[in-house]
């Protein structure tokens, strides 16, 4: 008879238990809002009448429970030990756990062999789960347990980014914005956390066997439950839930505390606990954003000053323009009058739908205006810009960043810096001379800002307006760095454990959105970097917190509109009122009233990027698609005169087809480095006489196959890819493989050196040393350099000649050939750029060179980016058609791996060309980059060029793509039309 | 005063005259080696500063100035220094940054023109660079590593190996708290002394020191009992350096573990073993190889003359040899795998697992290339091959938080005492056994 105590403190629960024997006493399971010792304290106290009078030995276990233990002087242990513990003793016959909870993801695997087990937990880059869902929750408006209601209607699952939750929003938004159904998409949110705990968590290990799943959301969710049984095609017997899954961790920390034996009593247990809340602070600490009072007051009223006068609708005769903002999150919409006031405004949460709340809005707004006002123009911009124009007729559509500089200058016509943080973005972007310049938009890793503290409010129990608030006075906000949210829930963890007081979590966090705008996204070194007329804007900045940290960052005092959440809106009607039209082609009060709108989901199928298309029906059955990236679905023709490289190379390079040359077929995995080395390999290995058998192009199911065998889940898509190429051959029936190890690139003789990188160099082994499938077969993946011919046709013959017999003459002259394959490759691709360029000039269109790695070229990398840039009439040109053109000469960074070499030239060549323009591909993850991209703008901006950058992903959403390049597009006419009327 | 000159492509040259008036300062990695480096470079005449600052600040001077992708040591070493040139402690007309070039596939070799940029933002234009190499590249008039300087530097590493190889061996198991440090203390000040004269620094007194200092720290009383073994391995930078890797020994001696830190001289010869094995990899080099050949093998007599040094001291545990480890990994990647800590760091962790350390931290940078496939990449195998394998991947960030990261490793702690525990079971159940066995 002994009884034990097990105290589970997670990130936002604490969960204990009270066991004696193997019969639970006592359980209870609260959130503790940042409060832990309180609250482990008060529950503690709940149990009096059990634990009274009693010896009884206890621990702790948990991410934020060290604080506790150390105070209370309990013994401390790990969570996952402490879920083996609990497994080992109640279902040792299990062979994998799945724990998720709040923040962590856990996977157990138990070694039948060993007995031992094997934890895998989220590593420091990789969304929270509970606290993902709760979040997806919020962004659909529905409680948590809605979403799982809704999850068991849906008809078809989206493929949403998995990797952390910021991603994952940004997929979902335009889903919601495209009108696809909250049941298709519940589901697909349950999925993510699927397929990120596969690929994220088992790192190459299969799930397979007795799965045991614990913790809360495993727990609530029926849907996730069903997702992970079908995901990993368990049996019944083989998915275990048990109905102890909230405790598991407290009750491990129970049976833990048995085994150690410490003794407590529960008078002493309680006054240490309470003696404990004095514990020293040691997180880092800032300085208050107001001192006192009158400070604040100050402030308040300079920002006063920033206002548009707004006049009464019901008041008002004469003409009106409408601006329409359809954000991610909200909706936005003006009425503005001849003399640029507001006469009605609205700003609102979308609640995931709309179309129908803009319809509301203009219904109520053209009552408002009956004969008095006369609607003379109408623009949307936004998210949703495509769908709510084509909906309600509006005039025009234009890209949000011209919106936002319109409104910008009409409070400072001198304006040089715009940042504007809204609910899941940050977009900011300078002005020179009054054209759009440099645009900057958060990059998929900080998104989400604004919204992280609307989410991260809630989870303590305030709304965002008044958990902000608390922070105006905190004395001592908490440094909680500058990096993404995910990071920073852990941060916010680790001050709570200190026992931060929630003002100074709050104005810590504020803190933390600001500087994550400005180091992580504008990158600034120092004020001057920013300008000297900054407008901030974005419902984020009505946040005064938030405010005040940004004025104190960047060391100035910047505007703020008053209008601050509706510039976009705003913009856009003084955009609408530049058109000059007599009359507003927008829907008439009648048409709206029997407006309808019905969306439907289906793939479209006409090429392999197989995108989601939302086709949305409107009354009299009109039809919008979205979610597309090319024209193709939408029934027109697909623009196949003009140029675009991506394609050309794709089909030329696919084209290769093996010939059987009596020595077998030889498999190649065609990815990374294949996409420029396979017209070198496929001559030469066909020449010795392998039959060459290229894997299929990728496609997200392909990259499904291999999933469960990557490492690393922070390397970059092209090189996980990889793995699901591997299978892929394997499927083809192929018992060789050829992918061999190549440090060295091609030497072009353009720069220091001639690398690639790490990844590309070694990956081969990393395959051999993950797909268990690659021990069935032979692989060849030793080290080749083709950086040397003569040196390759020796050291290829003992190779070719240890392995395959093939004779000396033969291998030399296969060498031979091959270089001569490839370098009349090179040509080809040289004088296709040339036909490229003069096709363009001849048509009067612009050149964009689409610059990035070879393997940019695969349609699974690059989303289809390559259609939807020449469905804006753009010719598409790649790096290395014209690199040969440019000399960067001597650059600023160390000039060793050759793709790289090819961007600095490619770039230096379009700096001679006018209508040429230079766009980045980038993979995330990819650090070499992080230098590259520096670089190449450099080299850009100094010749007065603009630099954009597309940074991808298994994103599949090119949304942001879009803006990018339409801002592009407006920056460029803008600037032609200046040069003009000079 | 020292005039600046700049060569053709606009680099600061460092000159003669700079040499005689200028302060330089260079990032710190390993505080006890690069007290004796300080020494070593002294003696040839240059006034070398290894910055022992800490904190927050160093980290934030880092993301201002570099684009905060790049690696982490990147931002901390650049960040160090930045702060260190805007802490009014140096004279800037007179002060000059080192910083070491590596030449390879990595990120790593950029560093120096991460430097240059952050400088210019900075407005610290006019501050000379100088690139510490072995690849000839960035010449400078005023600096020239030479052999003298080399083998300093080197015997530098060797007492550095040691020191640190004791202190972590007898600080667990100490009778007096602080003993350990306290006898690296003595020892990097006896040194010191004798760095005053070039007459001392000769490898016949790195022969005749070794001894001494393992007498020393065999006299340190202590009281060895049976702990647990954790070795650290890892992205060179993060696993030497207390600023980049949170102070991770100072926290696992917290633990109650003996840590395990595999030292300088393997990465120096790793380095140079690159260049031996490259032509035999891809033709080419004939007199590089040689060249290459001659060092690794020079280096490697030093490293088992200190092999050979402890094995005298029974109470000591000698690290292995360079081709011992370089054997070790022939099943799980080519030689050819250089850049970064290449082959080294799987090497490094198989050498730990064979030799009574199967517990292991793995640091890494938050998104380290070249350990994609030699870290994390490995570890699967490794496991698979040696069971007992307790491996556990730290990846380090300016925004990675310490708990994270300290309830990672703890977790891998209470793995590895559970293991003993099972162990010493077992071999009770055997002992006991037997014992029945005989009686019947």
């Amino acid at each position: 008879m002994s009884i034990s105590m097990g105290i589970d403190i997670g990130s936002t629960t604490a969960k204990v238990v009270i066991t004696e024997d193997d019969k639970i006493l006592f359980q209870c399971y609260e959130r503790h809002f940042s409060q832990v010792r309180q609250k482990t304290l008060e529950i503690i106290r709940r149990a009096e009448p059990i634990l009274s009078g009693k010896s009884f030995s206890a621990a702790v276990s948990g991410s934020a429970g060290l604080g506790v233990a150390k105070a209370a002087e309990i013994p401390f242990v790990q969570e996952v030990f402490a879920t083996g513990e609990l497994v080992r003793k109640k279902v040792p016959d299990t062979d994998v756990v799945i724990e998720l909870g709040g923040e962590d993801a856990k996977i157990l695997f138990f070694d039948r062999r060993t007995g031992a087990f094997e934890e895998r937990m989220n590593g420091s880059c990789a969304g929270g789960t509970g606290a993902f869902i709760d979040q997806m929750a919020t962004l659909l408006a529905v409680a948590p347990d809605e979403l799982d209601r809704l999850s068991q209607d849906h008809q078809f699952i989206y493929t949403i980014a998995s990797r952390c939750g910021v991603f994952a929003k940004s997929d979902i938004q335009p889903l919601l914005n495209q009108g696809a159904s909250k049941s298709d998409i519940a589901a697909s949110i349950f999925q993510a956390v699927v397929d990120q705990t596969i690929t994220g968590l088992a790192q190459g290990r299969k799930i397979q066997g007795k799965i045991l799943f614990l913790g809360g959301p495993l727990h609530f969710f029926k849907g996730l439950q069903e997702r992970f049984v079908e995901t990993l095609k368990l049996g019944e017997d083989m998915a275990v839930f048990p109905d102890y899954a909230l405790y598991a961790v407290s009750l491990g920390a129970s049976i833990y505390a048995e085994e150690e034996g410490t003794s407590f009593d529960y008078h002493t247990l309680v006054e240490k606990l309470e003696n404990a809340a004095d514990e020293a602070v040691t997180t880092l600490r800032l300085n208050p954003l107001f001192e006192s009072q009158e400070e604040y007051d100050a402030f308040v009223k300079r920002h006063e000053q920033a206002t548009i006068p707004e006049k009464d609708l019901a008041g008002y005769t004469g003409d009106a323009y409408i601006g329409i903002d359809c954000g991610s999150t909200t909706t936005k919409l003006v009425v503005v009058s001849k003399e640029k006031d507001i006469l009605y405004s609205y700003y609102n949460s979308n609640q995931g739908n709309p179309v129908e709340i803009v319809r509301e809005q203009l219904i109520h707004i053209l009552k408002e205006c009956g004969d008095r006002i006369h609607i003379c123009g109408s623009a949307v911009t936004g998210y949703g810009e495509d769908l709510i124009q084509n909906a309600f007729h509006a005039d025009t559509g234009l890209v949000e960043t011209m919106a936002h500089l319109k409104a910008a200058s009409h409070f400072n016509p001198n304006v040089d810096f715009v940042l504007d943080i809204g609910g899941q973005d940050i977009k900011c972007f300078k002005i020179r001379n009054g054209v759009i310049d440099n645009i900057v938009l958060n990059e998929a890793c900080s998104s989400g800002c604004g919204s992280f503290i609307e989410t991260f409010a809630k989870s303590m129990g305030y709304d965002a307006a008044s958990f902000a608030k608390l922070g105006l006075f905190a004395k001592h906000p908490v440094d909680l760095g500058s990096r993404c949210t995910v990071f920073m829930n852990s941060s916010v963890k680790q001050a709570q454990k200190e026992g931060a007081t929630i003002e100074d979590i709050s104005a810590g966090l504020s803190m933390s959105v600001t500087k994550n705008a400005i180091y992580k996204v504008i990158r600034a070194v120092s004020k001057e970097d920013l300008g000297t007329n900054i407008v901030v804007q974005g419902g984020t900045f009505l946040n005064d917190a938030i405010l005040r940290s940004f004025e104190i960052e960047v060391e100035q005092q910047v505007i703020r509109p008053s209008i601050s959440g509706l510039m976009g809106a705003y913009g856009a009607a003084l955009y609408a009122q530049e058109l000059r039209l007599e009359q507003s082609a927008l829907m008439s009060l009648e048409e709206l009233e029997h407006f309808t709108h019905t969306s439907k989901t289906v793939s479209c199928g006409l090429c392999n990027n197989n995108c989601n298309l939302t086709v949305n029906t409107f009354s009299g059955g009109r039809k919008f698609i979205s979610g597309n990236r090319c024209e193709k679905p939408l029934g027109r023709k697909e623009n196949k005169e003009i140029p675009n490289m991506f394609a050309w190379k794709l089909s030329k390079l696919r084209a290769l087809k093996g010939v059987d040359g009596g020595k077998g077929k030889i498999g190649i995995p065609m990815g990374l480095n294949m996409y420029e080395n396979i017209p070198f390999w496929y001559a030469f290995l066909t020449r010795l006489g392998f039959e060459v058998v290229l894997s299929d192009v990728s496609s997200r199911a392909l990259y499904r196959k291999g999933q469960d065998t990557i490492p690393s889940d922070t390397v970059c898509y092209p090189a996980k890819l990889m793995h699901g190429h591997i299978v892929n051959l394997l499927e083809k029936g192929v018992t060789r493989i050829f992918y061999p190890c190549m440090p060295y690139n091609f030497n072009e003789k353009k720069g220091d050196n001639h690398y690639n990188c790490p990844v590309v160099a070694y990956y081969p082994e990393l395959l051999d040393a993950n797909m268990e499938v690659l021990k069935n077969i032979s692989y060849e993946h030793g080290y080749f350099g083709l950086h040397r011919p003569k040196d390759f046709e020796k050291k290829a013959y003992e190779y070719f000649n240890r392995e395959f017999d093939i004779p000396r003459n033969l291998v030399h002259q296969a060498a031979k050939e091959a270089f001569a394959v490839y370098d009349a490759w090179k040509w080809e691709i040289r004088q296709e750029g040339q036909r490229a360029i003069q096709f363009a000039r001849e048509h009067g269109k612009k050149i964009i060179v689409l610059a990035g790695r070879p393997y940019h070229i695969d349609p699974e990398i690059n989303h289809g980016i390559d259609k939807m840039m020449t469905s804006f009439d753009l010719v598409l040109v790649t790096e290395d058609a014209v690199a040969h053109l440019g000399n960067a000469g001597k650059v600023h960074v160390l000039n060793q791996w050759t793709y790289h070499s090819r961007l600095y030239n490619a770039a230096n060549y379009v700096t001679t060309q006018p209508d040429m323009e230079l766009v980045q591909i980038v993979s995330f993850g990819c650090g070499i980059d992080a230098i590259t991209t520096d670089e190449v703008r450099a080299i850009l901006e100094e010749k007065g060029k603009l630099y954009t950058q597309l940074k991808i992903d298994e994103i599949n959403n090119l949304g942001a793509v879009k803006i990018r390049i339409r801002s592009l597009l407006a920056a460029i006419r803008e600037k032609e039309a200046q040069q003009k009327a000079r | 005063m020292a005039q600046i000159i700049r060569d053709e492509t606009g680099r600061i040259l460092f000159t003669q005259e700079m040499k005689e008036e200028y302060t330089i300062l260079a990032p710190n990695m390993l505080p006890t080696h690069f007290k004796l480096f300080k020494m070593a470079f002294a003696l040839h005449g240059y006034k070398v500063i290894p910055l022992e600052t800490t904190g927050r600040e160093i980290v934030n001077e880092g993301l201002k100035n570099v684009h905060n992708d790049t690696c982490y040591p990147a931002l901390l070493v650049i960040g160090q220094l930045i702060h260190a040139l805007k802490s009014g402690e140096y004279d800037l007309n007179k002060t000059a940054l080192l910083i070491t070039q590596t030449g390879g596939g990595c990120r790593a070799s950029n560093y120096i023109h991460l430097l240059r940029k952050a400088l210019k933002k900075s407005g610290f234009e006019d501050i000379p660079v100088i690139s510490l190499n072995l690849s000839g590249m960035e010449k400078n008039p005023g600096f020239k590593l030479t052999f003298g300087l080399i083998k300093k530097l080197i015997y530098s590493i060797v007492y550095g190996d040691l020191l640190m190889l004791l202190a972590n061996q007898t600080r667990p198991y100490e009778l007096e708290k602080g003993a350990a440090d306290r006898m690296v203390d003595h020892w990097v000040e006896v040194l010191s002394e004798e760095y005053k004269q070039s007459k001392n620094v000769t490898y016949r007194r790195v022969k005749e020191n070794m001894p001494r200092i393992l007498q020393d720290f065999a006299n340190i009383p202590v009281n060895k009992t049976d702990k647990i073994k954790v070795g650290i391995v890892g992205e060179i930078y993060v696993k030497f350096a207390p600023l980049g890797n949170n102070n991770l020994e100072e926290f696992l001696h917290g633990e109650d573990v003996e840590v395990v830190v595999p030292g300088l001289m393997d990465f120096v010869i790793f380095k140079v073993d690159n260049r031996f094995v490259d032509p035999e990899i891809y033709g080419g080099g004939k007199l590089k190889h040689l060249i290459a050949g001659w060092f690794e093998n020079y280096l490697v007599g030093w490293q088992d003359d200190m092999i050979a040094a402890i094995k005298r001291f029974p109470q000591f545990d000698p690290p292995s040899r360079f081709q011992d480890i370089k054997n070790l990994v022939k099943d799980y990647v080519g030689y050819g795998n250089k850049m970064g800590e290449g082959w080294l760091l799987t090497g490094e962790m198989l050498e730990l697992v064979h030799s009574g350390t199967p517990n292991i931290v793995c640091t890494q940078p938050f998104g380290c290339l070249p350990n994609h496939v030699a870290g994390k990449g490995m570890m699967r195998k490794i496991k698979e091959y040696n069971p007992t394998a307790n491996i556990v991947a730290i990846d380090y960030d300016p925004g990675a938080t310490a708990i994270n990261q300290e309830n990672r490793i703890k977790l891998m702690i209470a793995n590895a005492r559970r293991m003993k525990k099972m162990v010493q079971y077992n071999e009770l159940v055997e002992i006991k056994g037997k014992m029945t066995n005989s009686a019947m």
